[in-house]
């Protein structure tokens, strides 16, 4: 499809393992049980974003990817996570992650999540090449995970946490496409509205209003008594 | 591609988005006020006017007759309500609901809002579409948790999860989307462009258009409230100060819609790919039905209001997901007369609530009785808003009824039973707002100045449904014979 990008063997088992890097940490983060570790394995899976982009951007000869790679390492691995760090701190949010289900079912339908991405990507994609098959069914998995982490999750950061890796998977499929245009543009957006939700946590002070970030109080506003 | 947005249709994105960076610095609010509304006219509506004479596509921009359509819509109701919401904040501020610096914020992000709605109705790319619809939700959802009490705060908090994961799953569905056009397109803009997608939608990979459509459907699906992803809608509703709710209802649901329009072209044109109607049917069809019983469980105005809007964003994507210049017709003059009367009821609602000093449904009664022109203007709106005639909401639902007979007659039954339930829910709240012994007063009544715009809104929807010009219907034609 793309004369100018000839795949090696080597170009390819690197592009995967940091595909399947960053979908292992979707599993980590959802079994992490303390929101400080949380909140550090996020910030690993940006890393490992970053450098999935940067390579990306050196196989595919794009040097535009690097600068989503810099986006990612700078503002999602460092910046966001030391924020998110102070805001436990500062609001002295509950140490210990409230789970909705256990980590074995979640784990259990996390594996299930994949099997099911893995079956939708790979057969609606025969012509396309392999490697951008397989990053596309990665990031499908990514983001079902993050979908997963925020449904199965209790509190307001964990669930935060959760669309913020829901987002990796987002630039994971972008940097995969061989020539998308616009993916720094996009990175950028996408990074405005994590910065926006993060910002929204502690603008709103939601620690003080309800006692405790449990979403569940949330209830009140949605039920059918209004 | 940047000396685009000098282009007249570029002016229509960048003046409110002006307006929005001056609102930002003007502290004076008497001033601020007036640059609001001043924007909106001026800038965005009159501008928004000479679309139809300049159709065309650019890298950046694409004005064919539905963006045309739809921008006019967005900046009329954005001119209306700015002029409205210059009253509203007005009595907000006076009853501490709103501070300076509150108010300043308002402005801005009310022009911030309306400005990226228009970059999303009129930009040819799909990736700049989704930043903006983005970018404006970001702005609704501060707008919203601006009265800083817990519910809005609450219900800022729901409107950003919900609509961020819609957010998301449609950027994957747009690099989805993408891919499935590469092999048409090869690599770079134009695969991500609606105008050069159209012709080639026949070449493009139909097993992965298939997926780009769910993930876009079920993204843009929440914003345009479509049940079961319509969550966020009444509490945004509710919450936020009424002219968002006014605009909200309108403009960020059409904005969605009209992306699935566009979006159900291009998998209708492709053989390898599947039909797009019925899924786009069944969520409008279960929106309908959910909302409409609904309805008759609410006990807050607005939120219920809220409902209403998402029967009829049911009742527009039903008609879409039908499909045919006919039945694309009668959804596209629903949406329109949609967004002018449920803005014509927010701008009401909030007035009445004001007024009344809260939003309960038992708060509020007797209308018409203490306040009659506030009473008339909201019965109006409501008959309006039940389908029933003379206004024109009455000839865009028999239309669609019509088409539904023809094609799908077994759906009538679903259909019907939603339309009736609904319209009959309305009918027992009108009783309950305006007729009947009127509630204590605990606010300022509106001035006629501030109900003009809800009467200019009904005027159109009442003239619509008693004769419509000729030049009207060909317009809604002509779009309806380019979208099918």
């Amino acid at each position: 499809m793309e004369p100018r990008i000839t795949y090696g063997a080597f170009a390819y088992d690197v592009a995967h393992l940091l595909g399947g890097g960053v979908l292992a940490l979707s599993f980590v983060l959802l079994y992490q049980r303390r929101v400080t570790a949380v909140i550090n394995t996020y910030a690993m899976q940006a890393v490992v974003l970053a450098m999935a982009a940067a390579w990306q951007g050196l196989v595919q000869g794009a040097p535009h990817l690097y600068v989503t790679a810099l986006i990612a390492l700078a503002a999602k691995g460092i910046a966001i996570p030391l924020a998110l760090h102070r805001i436990v701190r500062r609001l002295d949010i509950h140490r210990s992650v409230e789970t909705a289900l256990g980590i074995f079912p979640s784990m259990a339908l996390g594996v299930a999540l994949v099997a099911l991405s893995i079956l939708v990507v790979l057969p609606t994609t025969m012509e396309s090449q392999a490697l951008t098959r397989e990053d596309l069914a990665l990031a499908l998995s990514v983001v079902l995970l993050g979908l997963l982490m925020m449904i199965t999750r209790r509190t307001a950061l964990t669930q935060v946490v959760g669309f913020m890796s829901l987002e990796n998977g987002l630039i994971l499929a972008a940097v995969g496409v061989a020539g998308m245009p616009l993916v720094v543009e996009l990175s950028v957006a996408v990074l405005v509205m994590i910065a926006f939700i993060v910002f929204g946590v502690f603008f709103f002070r939601i620690r003080e209003r309800f006692d405790s970030l449990d979403v569940s109080h949330l209830d009140r506003v949605g039920g059918a008594h209004r | 591609m940047i000396l685009e947005l000098l282009s007249p249709a570029g002016m229509v994105v960048l003046a409110p988005l002006l307006a929005a960076a001056v609102l930002a610095a003007v502290p004076r609010r008497d001033i601020a006020a007036w640059i609001n509304i001043a924007a909106a006219a001026a800038a965005a509506f009159a501008l928004a006017c000479r679309l139809p004479w300049e159709m065309g596509a650019g890298t950046l921009l694409l004005v064919d007759p539905l963006a045309a359509h739809m921008a006019i819509l967005t900046s009329f109701v954005g001119m209306t309500t700015a002029w409205f919401s210059r009253d509203y904040v007005a009595v907000e501020e006076a009853a501490g609901r709103l501070d300076a610096r509150g108010l300043r914020q308002y402005h801005a992000l009310f022009q911030a809002f309306l400005g990226f709605m228009l970059l999303a109705l009129l930009s040819n790319n799909l990736g700049v579409t989704w930043v903006a619809i983005e970018a404006a939700t970001i702005a609704a959802v501060l707008v919203v948790g601006l009265p800083r009490t817990e519910e809005a705060v609450e219900a800022a908090w729901k409107f950003f999860i919900l609509c961020g994961v819609g957010i998301a799953l449609a950027l994957f569905g747009t690099i989805v989307l993408y891919l499935a056009a590469l092999p048409a397109l090869g690599p770079g803009l134009p695969a991500m462009s609606w105008s050069a997608l159209a012709p080639a939608a026949a070449q493009c990979r139909g097993t992965l258009l298939n997926l780009a459509f769910v993930f876009l459907l079920l993204g843009y699906g929440t914003k345009a409230g479509l049940a079961p992803l319509h969550a966020w809608m009444p509490d945004a509703h509710a919450e936020g100060p009424t002219p968002v709710s006014a605009v909200l209802s309108g403009s960020i649901l059409n904005v969605a819609l009209f992306v699935i329009l566009r979006l159900r072209s291009l998998l209708a044109e492709n053989a390898d790919a599947i039909a797009p109607g019925p899924p786009i049917m069944v969520l409008g069809l279960l929106s309908v039905l959910l909302a409409a019983f609904s309805l008759w469980r609410r006990r807050d105005v607005k939120r219920f209001f809220a409902f209403s809007t998402i029967e009829q964003s049911g009742v527009a994507a039903f008609a879409f997901g039908l499909g045919g210049a006919s039945a694309i017709f009668a959804g596209l003059l629903h949406l329109t007369l949609h967004t002018l009367t449920k803005a014509a009821i927010f701008q009401c609602v909030g007035r009445a609530c004001q007024l009344k000093g809260g939003q309960k449904f038992v708060d509020i009664g007797g209308l018409i009785a203490s306040h009659r022109l506030l009473g008339l203007t909201l019965a109006a709106g409501i008959v309006a808003v039940a389908g029933l005639p003379p206004f024109g909401l009455f000839t865009s639902e028999f239309l669609v009824v019509v088409e539904t007979v023809r094609r799908l007659p077994v759906l009538i039954v679903p259909l019907g039973i939603g339309l009736v339930v609904g319209a009959w829910a309305l009918a027992a709240r009108l009783i309950a707002l305006c007729l009947g012994p009127p509630t204590p007063d605990r606010g300022p009544a509106p001035s006629a100045a501030a109900l003009a715009p809800a009467w200019l809104h009904l005027a159109v929807v009442l003239v619509l449904g008693l004769m419509m010009p000729a030049s009207i219907v060909a317009w809604f034609a002509a779009i309806a014979g380019a979208v099918r």
